[in-house]
């Protein structure tokens, strides 16, 4: 209990990814707290990462995180530019009304 | 002992907040506790000694995603509160695919055990914090082994950076703007011209 492993930090990185997953669902609609929660669940294998890596004494899960996220940066520069066009174009963000991707 | 306190502030709050942001009425409080986990899971970062990604954590999440999130939120005129409408209707899906999910995680997680031989076979070994500091490792490790890959993820940061300025950049009728490459071209012949006005007889 007040000795820290690998399963404390496997269990808060499950939680938090299951959070993520959940969200999706929960706000199915609002395709701006949908990206947040994809963020949440980049977040929790993250920590899985860094853990594994703490645990192993291993040094290549840290550089692996440190990719993650550069692509999770990425994505999310793209998918806000993708809904600030959309928005521009169709007035909405509705997930249910993004049918089409064409202009 | 204090390592365990620390970590389960940092964690409680973590999920704690994570659970915020995705039950949060207003989607900029909703960006605000993402902010916080951040900032939580940065502080998880740096109890396994992992210093230079806690900051990297800090720098570009808290600082560029999350203040992405935030003027994209702020910028929009949405009606957030029609956009919530079918919460409680997703509620039960969600929380049985989450609780399913949880669950085969836990099974997962419950019995982890390293295999034998696994701690033999890492591929670089952390070097000793007394001797090398953790950035200085990560440095050695990611411009030597992994420069291919660096400088592939600089190559994706660049494509992300051209396409999201394309995609928004758009040209807005009616703007007034210096245009100095026709300025430039003008010239006399092209911008004055001399007419013979009859007397009394005006233009």
């Amino acid at each position: 209990m007040f000795v820290i492993g690998l399963a404390h930090y496997l269990t808060l990185a499950a939680i938090i990814f299951t959070l993520g997953v959940f969200g999706i669902f929960l706000n199915r609609k609002n395709v701006i707290i949908i990206m947040m929660s994809i963020e949440l669940m980049l977040l929790a294998v993250n920590i899985n990462f860094v853990a594994f890596s703490h645990f192993l004494n291993d040094m290549v899960g840290q550089i692996f995180t440190m990719f993650v996220l550069t692509v999770a940066a990425a994505e999310a520069a793209i998918g806000l530019a993708i809904v600030v066009v959309f928005f521009r174009n169709r007035g909405t963000i509705e997930v249910e009304e993004i049918n089409q991707m064409k202009g | 002992m204090i390592q365990a306190l620390v970590f389960y502030m940092f964690a409680a709050i973590a999920v704690a907040s994570s659970v915020m942001v995705i039950s949060a009425r207003n989607p900029v409080h909703a960006v605000l506790f993402l902010i916080l986990t951040f900032f939580n899971a940065a502080g998880l970062f740096l109890l396994t000694g992992a210093e230079f990604l806690a900051m990297v954590l800090v720098v570009v999440y808290v600082g560029a995603v999350a203040v992405l999130f935030l003027f994209v939120v702020m910028l929009l005129d949405i009606n957030y509160l029609r956009l919530r409408e079918g919460f409680l209707q997703y509620l039960p899906t969600g929380g049985l695919i989450g609780v399913i999910l949880l669950a085969e995680l836990s099974l997962v997680y419950g019995s982890w055990k390293f295999a034998d031989g696994a701690p033999l076979s890492v591929s670089s070994r952390t070097p000793d914090l007394t001797a090398v500091s953790n950035t200085d490792a990560i440095g050695r490790l990611l411009y030597t082994d992994y420069i291919y890959l660096f400088q592939s993820a600089g190559l994706i940061l660049l494509v992300a950076m051209i396409g999201s300025i394309l995609l928004t950049l758009r040209k807005r009728p009616g703007v007034r703007k210096q245009n100095i490459g026709k300025q430039n071209a003008r010239n006399k012949a092209s911008s004055i011209e001399i007419r013979k006005v009859p007397s009394g007889g005006g233009i």
